[in-house]
Order: C-alpha cells, then sequence, then structure tokens
C-alpha cells in the first residue's frame, strides 16, 4: 500500500507547527497504525531527519497512552479501537491521512503528536478515589453486597483509560465524558457513597478550571471513546451535581 | 452555591431549562395560530385574552422576554467559551462522522431563528404594543384575524416564515430532547420522552409552516 500521510509537526510547545507531508510505501494491511508510523520513523532517522514523535505504550488498547487525530477523529475510523489496534486495512492504498494531535487549550502540544494530557490527572487527583485505610486492616469489598446492575455500570464506567478520544471528538474540546466515567464508578457504589458530594463538586471544578469546553450533548464523544464510556455517565454526573450543590 | 453560578454543568442545566420553558411558550402559541385556520372567531377571542389579560401581559410576558434573552445571551457565552476551549484548529475534522448537523451548528440554527424574532417582533408585537400603550387605541376583539392574515399576503414574508420554522425544527431536534440529558433525566422514561420530543421538533415547526402556507392563500382567494 503506497500513503500520503499529512502529519502535523511542531518543535516544542512553544514552536509554531505546521502540516508536513510524508510519502510511505510498502504499508502492510496487517500492520497497526502505530506500526506504520514505526515505519515512516525508521526511514526518517535512517536519512538524518528527526523521527515524528508520538504517545505509545502497551500497545493493546488498555493503557491509553496513544492518541491522533486521524483524518479527523480520534483513534481513526474504526470504532471502539485505540490508535494502537486500528489496523491499517482500514485504508487503500492511494489514501491522504492527516495525522493531528488531540486538539485542545487544556492538552497543549508537547511535541509533535504528543500532547500534555495531564490536565485528566489532576481531575482524578481532585477527587476520583475514595479514602480507604490500606494500613493492614483493608475491608475486604466484597463484604459489602453490591446491586448487579450497579455493579456493571461501574464496571463499564471504570473501563474508561482516560486517552482524551472524548475531549478530542467533541466540537468544544469538553471533558465531560471523562469525567463522569471516573464520578460514576464510585457514584454506583456503596464505597463512593461517603465522599460522593466533595467528589463530585471537586472534580466538576477542576475540570472547569483546566479550560475544557462544555458539552452540547453532541454525543460525538461516546461514539469515538474506544471503550464505548456512555452518555449516561453525564446525565449522572450531572444528577450528582445538582443534588450535591443543593446539599452544600 | 457561587461556584454553581459558574460551573460548567450549572449553565448546561440553565439553557436546558429555560429551553424547556420556552418549549412550552411555543406550543401554547402554536395551539393559538392553529386555530386561525379553521376559526377565526376562536383565534380572535384567544388573542383578545391573551392581549388583555394583566397576568399575561404583566407577569407572563415579561418572564417570557427574559426567557427568550437569558437562552441567547446563554447561548453566545457558551459559544465563545467553547470555541475558546480549542484554540488551534484541526486541519482536518470530520464531524459528520460521529455528531449529527443539527447537535453540531445550534449556534447557527440559533441566529436564524433570533433573526426570525427580531422579524416577528416587527410584524406583531412593537404594532401590538404601540396600539394597545401608545396610541391607547379601543379594544376591539375583532382585530386580530384581519391584522394576522394581512402578514402573510406578501410571499416573500411567508417565505422567511417557513424557511425560519425550518431552522426552528432543526433547533428543536437536537435541543428539546437534548435538554432532558443536560437535567440528567435519563431513567426508564427518558427514551419515550426523548421520543416524544423528536416527534414534537417535526409537528409544532410543520404546523406552524402549515399555518403560514393557508393564512398566505386565504388572503390570495
Amino acid at each position: 500500500m503506497n500513503l500520503t500521510l499529512k502529519i502535523w509537526r511542531q518543535k516544542d510547545a512553544n514552536a509554531q507547527g505546521k502540516i508536513v507531508e510524508y510519502p510511505i510505501s510498502g504499508v502492510e494491511g496487517d500492520m497497526s497504525f502505530l506500526e506504520m508510523l514505526d515505519v515512516l520513523n525508521e526511514g526518517l532517522i535512517n536519512k538524518g531527519e528527526e523521527p515524528v514523535v508520538f504517545d505509545h505504550d502497551c500497545r493493546e488498547g488498555i493503557c491509553g497512552a496513544c492518541s491522533l487525530q486521524i483524518n479527523g477523529e480520534p483513534h481513526g475510523p474504526d470504532r471502539l479501537v485505540t490508535t494502537c489496534q486500528l489496523h491499517m486495512r482500514k485504508f487503500n492504498d492511494g489514501d491522504t491521512i492527516f495525522i493531528e494531535p488531540f486538539r485542545a487549550k487544556a492538552f497543549p502540544v508537547v511535541k509533535d503528536l504528543m500532547v500534555d494530557r495531564s490536565a485528566f490527572d489532576r481531575i482524578q487527583h481532585a477527587g476520583g478515589y475514595i479514602s480507604v485505610n490500606t494500613s493492614g486492616n483493608t475491608i475486604d469489598a466484597n463484604a459489602i453486597p453490591v446491586n448487579k446492575e450497579d455493579a456493571d455500570d461501574a464496571f463499564s464506567a471504570a473501563t474508561c483509560i482516560g486517552c482524551g478520544a472524548c475531549v478530542a471528538a467533541c466540537k468544544n474540546a469538553s471533558a465531560m465524558l471523562f469525567t463522569s466515567a471516573k464520578v460514576s464508578q464510585y457514584a454506583l457504589l456503596p464505597q463512593g457513597q461517603v465522599e460522593a458530594t466533595d467528589r463530585v463538586l471537586a472534580m466538576v471544578n477542576q475540570m472547569d478550571e483546566e479550560g475544557f469546553g462544555n458539552c452540547t450533548n453532541t454525543g460525538a464523544c461516546e461514539i469515538e471513546c474506544p471503550k464505548g464510556i456512555s452518555l449516561e455517565n453525564i446525565a449522572r454526573m450531572n444528577r450528582e451535581y445538582l443534588k450535591a450543590s443543593a446539599k452544600g | 452555591m457561587s461556584g454553581l453560578i459558574k460551573s460548567s454543568i450549572a449553565r448546561k442545566v440553565a439553557m436546558a431549562l429555560s429551553g424547556l420553558f420556552l418549549v412550552f411558550f411555543l406550543l401554547q402559541h402554536f395551539t393559538i395560530n392553529f386555530t386561525s385556520i379553521f376559526s377565526p372567531d376562536t383565534f380572535n377571542e384567544l388573542s383578545h385574552f391573551m392581549g388583555t389579560n394583566p397576568l399575561v401581559q404583566f407577569v407572563l410576558q415579561p418572564v417570557l422576554i427574559f426567557g427568550v434573552v437569558f437562552h441567547f445571551v446563554m447561548g453566545f457565552v457558551l459559544e465563545l467559551k467553547n470555541r475558546n476551549a480549542r484554540a488551534v484548529k484541526y486541519a482536518k475534522y470530520n464531524g459528520g462522522a460521529n455528531a449529527s448537523w443539527m447537535s453540531r451548528n445550534m449556534i447557527l440554527s440559533g441566529l436564524v431563528i433570533l433573526s426570525f424574532l427580531g422579524l416577528h417582533f416587527y410584524d406583531f408585537w412593537i404594532p401590538e404594543m404601540v396600539h394597545k400603550y401608545v396610541e391607547f387605541a379601543p379594544a376591539d376583539s375583532t382585530r386580530y384575524y384581519h391584522e394576522l392574515v394581512e402578514k402573510f399576503v406578501s410571499p416573500v414574508r411567508t417565505g422567511l416564515y417557513i424557511i425560519s420554522f425550518v431552522f426552528l425544527a432543526l433547533h428543536l431536534w437536537h435541543g428539546f430532547a437534548s435538554s432532558f440529558q443536560s437535567v440528567g433525566f435519563n431513567n426508564k422514561f427518558a427514551v419515550g420522552a426523548k421520543k416524544f420530543a423528536k416527534a414534537f421538533a417535526i409537528v409544532i415547526p410543520l404546523g406552524f409552516i402549515i399555518v403560514s402556507i393557508v393564512l398566505h392563500f386565504s388572503h390570495n382567494h
């Protein structure tokens, strides 16, 4: 397969970036998208040029490190997969592929296609946890009965890998799907109730402070999420937030 | 509570609630207008009541105007904030792959509706205010139907109204159903409520279009 790649190149966070065109040949359908970029980078290194910087880690769709806006969609045209799971067979010989970083004011570009997603970490730190004594006398989580449906919904919310595709897909660069998944995974469980009020207020406040946009319910985040996190979580977070605000 | 005013979720809920309020107003407005095509007398009676009842004039009307202004101002504030949240745009953005045109262009449909409101106020509300509170004209409960039909003589104006109602349908298609999500309503009844909202988004603007066309041709015949 011969392709034309149009890749965002940016030297550092303060530099002016631009789209640079790279022809690439010999791409196999069985290659993952990241393997295709590896091939490109090997070629660039052999020519003495700077390789394209991009995030990656586990390469099996569970770590949330890989990103990339591919032809206008986060993680590319396939559904329920991360970029590392996207195969080149999804493209055709002769295609031109735009590869850009996830764009959001709260996700500043570090270099080329790598962005700083630590805003998500700060939202998580604001309240995405339960305070449990783990100094040797931890209570067995299974000692507290949990409704099966609630457990399933909490588990589904907890599958969010924090990749940022929701922000990248949203026309408003909103982080509500991510934040709502993290709020929901605790709000649905008895263990999360003690800190429920403070949690949702602190996490939403942090989300707003990071400069993400506001959700307008387009549903793009749900469609593009590699883990299929549901919009129901946003409705739940809205309810939790209103309840918490009324309390205090 | 001070944080609530600045919070993204509170603003989103405020947009939804003001939108829901305007939806109820729209239903009431349509119900009265619809009577004009089969019973001018009923239309005159209802219009006279709405135009002279002190509760409607001095309580509900100011609340409605506040609701309209609030919805538009908050809409623009959120649009600006949202645009600012992505300073550098994508070179290639495939928005149609994951979201409807209606949901992505609420500001556009909203601006068309705002322009329409300017025309609508020029046509009906301002003359009505002048008639009652500037000229202090004597009450005439039979004037409303005639005044309504006069406005739809022009095919251009009738066309502009129809185009505006199409954009109203596009705005409602996303906005009405979306308001349930914003206020956190997603229990077992939400699916039915959203289907009702989609039907409302088609039926009410279509009804307004039918009223406009019938009034236009009723004058010409």
